[in-house]
């Protein structure tokens, strides 16, 4: 199958277990919500797909398109068309974003063609310009140190640049729309929707509704306590943002 | 003899041309004594007061006593060294006996070959004679000297004079005290009043670097409202067979002047490197030290700016590399000795399997300095449980109203950034290259763009294969 499977997955953190059996499909072309409490494990789940070393995964399995990548590095993954938009993303002190992204675009396509020799630099321009103007993004970012003291806002926006500019298959957004005000979740929404293809598969975790309201989940699926309980359709999300998560739990 | 005849007697082509090569080749015995203090001045046909005065300095040498602290010198046999190597002879090394690690290095910076063997003192200049004779005659029409410290001798005897020893007299270490004895390369640069020398002063340098004896002694004095930026070194690994470098660098800044030096010291890992740079700084005066340790076995040098006019300001920005076997102790020095002067230190340093960096701060505000103020920040980055990196601050306030600022941080990289930076495709070792690059861009962003370029690319060098 194109897409994401993970099948029956345990994962334990510093031998404590907090995922209990995670079963999801993610096929191509489809977006998917995982929404629930706090500290129910949706970020673990997400670091766990891109191979944070901190989370073992005891048992189950995950597959991208057909393969498995549990025994992947987090880069081979990423090689792969895997992309983690970050909660909370780290700051690089002294590395430009733009120096940043040209690094990762090279190391793409570096991972397919060993022989390539480097993204030309006018070329990396004109692509990481269009892509800012895709976010209502000021070009000045592209010269920034890569999230050293930047907003909450700008650093989701960035984000969302570097997944629009390595064009995964499949995307995990782990709350993507904390620390963004009205504008920017809108923004940043429109942004992704532009991104969407039948070949890219998408993943949001979310608390809320807000984003959903743009993204438009094909399904929605319920997490509490490190289980799946319900998934449905985005009616689904509606009905916890009226109800709240007690009505699941029960 | 006037000032003016003896510059006319240092110009008479025929007093350097036509003389019997041979004569210039001689290597003194190993180990150090009067006699041999006496042989190198005769060689290089010196005034009395210089002989005098390696003399007294080589005195003073022998009743210092080795430092105590900073780097182990147990390694280093002070009787065991040649002293003095005349230039033609010291350039004679054989390609062959260029260890295989350092020509693989040069291959990897894609160094031309001529390059290579230059950079290992095996060539002589690499490049056109041309390029030199251009900037020297550029330099000429705006009044500047620039010439090897032994012709500034010679042709400006008076100006020598007048400064040599002024800024780092013989007495201040026992190392300065050494190079004072036998002191032989190095540059002579003054800059008339006003005049703004726009390219950095590297070319020539980088032409005779290899050529540099292990004793160079450079002065550089900047007069009134001048501007100069003075590049020292190459990020290339220069290899010497000669395994102790001590040089001495005396800088005049005058009033409203300014004057960067940059270094950048990539020395094979089996040279003990101990350096005495100081510049005084008059008033409104700038100076800034650039100062960048990759190489040798063991640094010392903490670059320092006596700031004796009001108003004058020091800057140092350093970067010290010390990986496996290497000892880079470095740091700097700021002596605030008149009103309203200003300084700050940056330091960064790395330290990975195994190394060992130690940075060691002064900051002196004496009595007459009110209003001083000074700032040191200092940042290591560890890179692996076996390295080290240590700190020593020293700050001593005798003034009123004085603002003192120090702040100092040891981080690893890491675990959170470098899953992040996995996270988007780039390997560990890309990864952890990424965030040293950072780490030290207040750095290199200052280093002239060739050299910014090398710079980065060395680091991936020293990075491969230091993961996993």
């Amino acid at each position: 199958m194109i897409g994401l499977e993970i099948k029956d997955l345990h994962v334990q953190v510093e031998d404590v277990e907090i995922l209990h059996g995670i079963n999801l499909i993610v096929p191509a072309g489809e977006v998917h919500a995982i929404m629930g409490p706090n500290g129910t494990g949706k970020s673990t789940l997400a670091y766990t797909l891109m191979g944070h070393p901190k989370y073992q995964v005891t048992s189950g399995e995950v597959l991208l398109d057909g393969r498995s990548i549990l025994a992947l590095s987090p880069e081979a993954r990423s090689h792969a068309g895997l992309f983690l938009a970050f909660q909370y993303p780290v700051a690089i002190p002294g590395v430009t974003v733009a120096n940043f992204l040209r690094t990762a675009i090279n190391a793409h396509r570096k991972a397919v063609d060993p022989n390539y020799h480097g993204i030309p630099i006018p070329e990396f321009r004109k692509i990481m310009l269009e892509k800012m103007k895709l976010l209502e993004m000021d070009q000045k970012m592209g010269g920034r140190y890569l999230n050293d003291g930047f907003s909450g806002g700008e650093k989701k926006r960035v984000e969302i640049l570097q997944m629009a500019m390595l064009e995964p298959t499949m995307a995990v957004l782990d709350e993507t729309d904390s620390g963004l005000d009205i504008d920017a979740l809108r923004i940043v929404s429109e942004g992704i929707n532009t991104l969407k293809s039948n070949r890219l598969g998408i993943l949001v975790i979310t608390h809320y509704q807000r984003m959903l309201n743009y993204l438009k989940p094909d399904i929605v699926h319920v997490m509490v306590d490190g289980k799946i309980v319900e998934s449905g359709g985005p009616e689904l999300a509606l009905q916890l943002e009226e109800e709240g998560y007690r009505g699941v739990k029960a | 003899m006037s000032e003016q005849e003896d510059v006319l007697r240092g110009i008479e082509p025929q007093r350097y041309d036509f003389k019997d090569p041979e004569k210039y080749v001689f290597k003194s015995r190993k180990g150090l004594d009067a006699e041999v203090v006496g042989q190198i001045s005769a060689h290089k046909e010196e005034p009395q007061w210089m002989r005098e005065n390696r003399l007294k300095a080589l005195q003073q040498f022998n009743a210092m006593p080795m430092p105590s602290w900073g780097v182990d010198l147990q390694g280093l046999d002070l009787d065991d060294l040649y002293y003095y190597v005349k230039p033609t002879d010291e350039i004679q090394n054989d390609w062959d006996e260029i260890p295989e690690a350092i020509k693989n290095t040069f291959n990897r910076l894609g160094i031309p070959e001529a390059e290579q063997k230059f950079l290992a003192g095996v060539g002589a200049q690499y490049e056109s004679e041309m390029v030199y004779h251009n900037i020297q005659k550029q330099l000429e029409n705006q009044g500047v000297i620039f010439l090897s410290i032994e012709e500034g001798l010679r042709q400006h005897p008076d100006l020598f004079k007048q400064y040599f020893g002024t800024v780092v007299p013989f007495t201040d270490n026992k190392f300065a005290a050494l190079n004072t004895a036998v002191w032989s390369g190095g540059s002579f640069v003054y800059i008339p009043p006003f005049v703004k020398v726009e390219l950095p002063l590297q070319a020539y340098f980088r032409l005779n670097t290899a050529s540099i004896g292990q004793f160079e002694r450079s002065i550089i004095i900047a007069d009134e409202g001048s501007q100069v930026h003075y590049v020292e070194g190459c990020t290339a690994p220069q290899y010497s067979k000669n395994s102790f470098h001590s040089g001495v660098i005396e800088i005049i800044v005058k009033k409203g002047a300014r004057v960067r030096y940059t270094t950048i010291q990539n020395w094979s890992t089996n040279v003990y490197n101990l350096v005495t740079q100081r510049a005084m700084v008059h008033e409104e005066g700038t100076m800034e030290w650039v100062d960048s340790n990759l190489g040798s076995k063991a640094t010392m040098k903490y670059p320092a700016c006596y700031l004796v006019g009001p108003h004058a300001h020091g800057e140092m920005l350093s970067m010290a590399f010390a990986g496996r076997g290497q000892d880079q102790d470095t740091g700097g020095k700021m002596l605030h000795l008149a009103e309203d002067t200003t300084s700050k230190i940056t330091s960064k340093s790395i330290s990975k399997d195994g190394g060992r960096s130690s940075f060691r701060g002064l900051v002196y505000v004496d009595k007459k300095a009110e209003s001083a103020k000074a700032k040191v920040v200092c940042d290591a980055l560890i890179l692996d449980g076996k390295s080290r990196s240590d700190t020593y601050p020293h700050i001593e306030n005798r003034a009123e109203n004085v603002s003192i600022g120090h702040e100092a941080s040891v981080s690893k990289v890491g675990e959170e950034q470098l899953f992040y930076l996995t996270s988007r495709g780039l390997s560990e070792e890309e990864a952890t290259t990424m965030v040293i690059s950072g780490f030290i861009e207040p750095l290199v962003k200052e280093l002239p763009m060739e050299y910014a370029v090398e710079m980065n690319r060395l680091i991936q060098l020293q990075m491969e294969g230091a993961v996993g």
